[in-house]
């Protein structure tokens, strides 16, 4: 059994602001059935443009129900700017504390929240799980891309796969994408330490080869795939011969019909600006 | 909050120690502690209680005595009995099993499938029934041990352990079935089976926690998994746990004579609650074969809602302990291996709720557990999504 606090205890049993609101302003769906919770969230405002009325209706735990309810209480009243800025530690501060495993509720609150303000502004249609998150999926069960991996990992200083699971539950299934979520992890952390040391783009000495290669990776997942994936699309090393770079693009840039573009003015810049000027990049 | 005295409905987890069994072991945690080994009359009392506990576990299985070997527990006797057979059989490497095993046999058949051991689950049906023909199909004579349970601990169902067995015999392999789960809630008579090896754990057939058993058929070749002294007649090391199995022996007697009771009254029990919440409750479905079922169990999903939030107000409300083969009750995230193998669909795979009598219940408690679903489903829809009453 789970030592759930009162707080969570009481919420849970006593849910505040359940149903739909009439006429919703913003209102989205995150989660389904196959992943075992899913919290639908929606608002209206008033004319100062502030929360008026927030409704929740969740399936899920006990701790999915009382992080859902404590959020309709800590956002009304409140602009969307305000609102936008509660994070899941909020909701877990408020509820006296999740067990460890339970901290994924509390994200899907920020993020049922996150998608309803959207929709609010017409940037997401109500249902989140018709536009995919951006980046490439690595949690199959639960649909977790890259993209929101890196963003929780570093908005919350996650350094291990396990906390990763806490938070969003990518890799608490099959387990097949731990590996993956453990590189990303690595990947991200390496490169914090190393730029945080050193300012990468000072480092244009003369390389050896073995340098290079290292260097065109970090620069390829520190600074473009980053930018790509804000755009649903990514990129992939994939070799170095000489002053060639290869590279594949994947997501939405591999169908884009500028990628030729993206490559010269994007991805061919940014490497002949921050490793070498005599790089070349080149489509797989 | 009042939530009045516990309604305890989860005796597949694990059951209430039987007074009359407490009664029993008490004095082997007290005045008699002497090793049954020592050759002194203080040692030599204790061991005579051994051989009678001996004698209870075997009357109760249909086996002979020196076919009893006791065990620390359900898993150690599964262990047991699937490395032996990997031993004895060392130039096999084939494990025929079912995908609906307790973890204590399907972890172990992983382990040893990254080992380089060839391990063949066969799945099930949408009732859970497992067809001997596929079964058959599989031993091949590469084939060590055949282990399918008699009776599965989340559904129910009651497998065709002894069909099973003769198809493994007649390709040359042991059959090893986990009766963790049956033994106590249907009769079990190995003497007119061809099982070659039955685990059973105490703490399921109101003995304590700690208590085991490994039947193993006479004259089967047999390797121990504990190495060490000659207890158990050189078959498990260890000093035995005198009073676990002095308890489990009296709890075996006991089951005996409940049998009538556990196959009327318990199932009438249960019957009963599974019509009251068809009745009271639209979109549920009652998992599992039902026209083969051990007497106590019901699984149940309700459309909609999810299995955790629907264990805590049974709790919180009514001081009821059941179980819930949704992931979120164990945090592994990942729900049941049995409900995933029945093929249960994704709108009742995470809202399934396990009920396991005993004949401890009453029909008043069924009754109340009735009342408090039928609040908890309702309140939980109310606020599901999904539930588009």
């Amino acid at each position: 059994m789970w030592n759930y606090t009162d707080k969570v205890m009481e919420h849970f049993l006593n849910p505040r602001n359940v149903g739909k609101v009439d006429n919703p302003d913003g209102e989205a769906i995150v989660g389904n059935l196959s992943c075992g919770d899913a919290l639908e969230i929606s608002f209206s405002l008033d004319e100062n443009k502030k929360i008026k009325d927030v409704k929740f209706k969740t399936f899920g735990c006990g701790s999915a129900i009382a992080s859902s309810s404590v959020l309709t209480e800590m956002v009304k009243g409140k602009t969307l700017e305000e609102a936008e800025k509660i994070t899941n530690h909020d909701i877990v501060d408020k509820l006296g504390g999740l067990p460890d495993k339970k901290i994924h509720c509390s994200v899907m609150g920020t993020d049922a929240l996150h998608a309803a303000i959207a929709n609010y502004r017409g940037e997401k249609p109500k249902d989140t799980n018709e536009t995919k998150y951006e980046g490439t999926v690595v949690c199959h069960c639960f649909d977790v891309t890259d993209v929101k991996i890196r963003e929780l990992a570093k908005e919350n200083n996650l350094k291990t796969v396990d906390e990763i699971t806490d938070y969003c539950k990518a890799g608490g299934s099959c387990g097949e994408c731990r590996e993956e979520i453990k590189q990303i992890l690595d990947g991200l952390w390496k490169r914090e330490k190393e730029t945080s040391g050193k300012d990468i783009s000072n480092q244009k000495t003369v390389l050896t080869f073995a340098q290079k290669v290292m260097k065109v990776q970090e620069v390829i997942e520190q600074e473009i795939r980053p930018a790509l994936e804000r755009d649903g699309g990514s990129i992939e090393f994939i070799d170095l011969s000489k002053d060639t770079v290869v590279v594949r693009l994947k997501g939405r840039c591999a169908s884009c019909p500028s990628s030729k573009v993206t490559i010269k003015t994007f991805v061919e810049k940014k490497l002949k600006e921050l490793v070498s000027e005599e790089l070349k990049v080149e489509q797989e | 909050m009042d939530n009045g005295k516990l309604i305890y409905v989860d005796n597949n987890a694990t059951t209430k120690v039987d007074p009359k069994v407490f009664e029993a072991m008490k004095p082997f945690l007290t005045e008699y502690y002497g090793n049954p080994s020592s050759i002194y009359s203080f040692g030599g009392i204790v061991s005579k209680y051994i051989d009678k506990a001996r004698k209870q576990v075997a009357d109760f299985l249909g086996a002979l005595p020196e076919e009893v070997v006791f065990t620390s527990c359900g898993t150690e006797s599964d262990s047991t009995a699937i490395y032996s057979a990997l031993s004895i059989c060392s130039n096999k490497n084939k494990i025929v099993t079912s995908k609906v095993e307790h973890p204590a046999v399907l972890n172990l058949c992983n382990y040893l499938s990254e080992r380089g051991y060839n391990i063949v689950e066969i799945p099930v049906d949408k009732n859970g029934c497992i067809d001997v023909q596929r079964i058959d199909e599989a031993i091949d004579n590469n084939t060590a041990l055949v282990s399918v349970m008699w009776a599965n601990n989340e559904i129910g169902n009651i497998y065709p352990v002894n069909e099973i067995a003769k198809a493994a015999h007649a390709k040359g392999a042991m059959f090893h079935t986990d009766g963790v789960q049956a033994a106590g809630k249907i009769p079990i008579d190995l003497s007119k089976t061809e099982i070659d090896m039955l685990s059973m754990s105490g703490h399921k057939i109101h003995a304590p926690k700690g208590v085991g058993a490994l039947y193993i058929r006479k004259g089967l070749r047999f390797n121990p998994f504990l190495i060490g002294g000659h207890q158990e007649n050189g078959r498990r090391a260890g000093t035995e746990n005198n009073a676990g199995i002095v308890a489990l022996g009296r709890a075996c007697e006991l089951a005996e004579q409940n049998m009538d009771y556990e196959l009327t009254e318990v199932k009438k029990m249960r019957d009963y609650l599974e019509s009251e919440i068809t009745e009271k409750i639209p979109k549920i479905k009652i998992n599992g074969d039902c026209s083969n079922r051990v007497p106590n169990t019901t699984n149940v999903s309700f459309e909609g809602i999810e299995g955790e939030s629907i264990l805590l107000i049974l709790d919180k409300m009514a001081n009821i302990a059941a179980s819930s083969g949704s992931a979120c009750t164990t945090g592994s995230l990942k729900p049941s291996h049995v409900l995933t193998a029945i093929g249960l669909k994704d709108i009742m795979l995470h809202s399934t709720l396990r009920i396991s009598l005993s004949r401890f219940n009453t029909m008043e408690e069924i009754d109340k557990v009735v009342e408090t679903l039928v609040y908890a489903v309702k309140k939980l829809r109310d606020i599901s999504p999904f539930w588009k009453g």
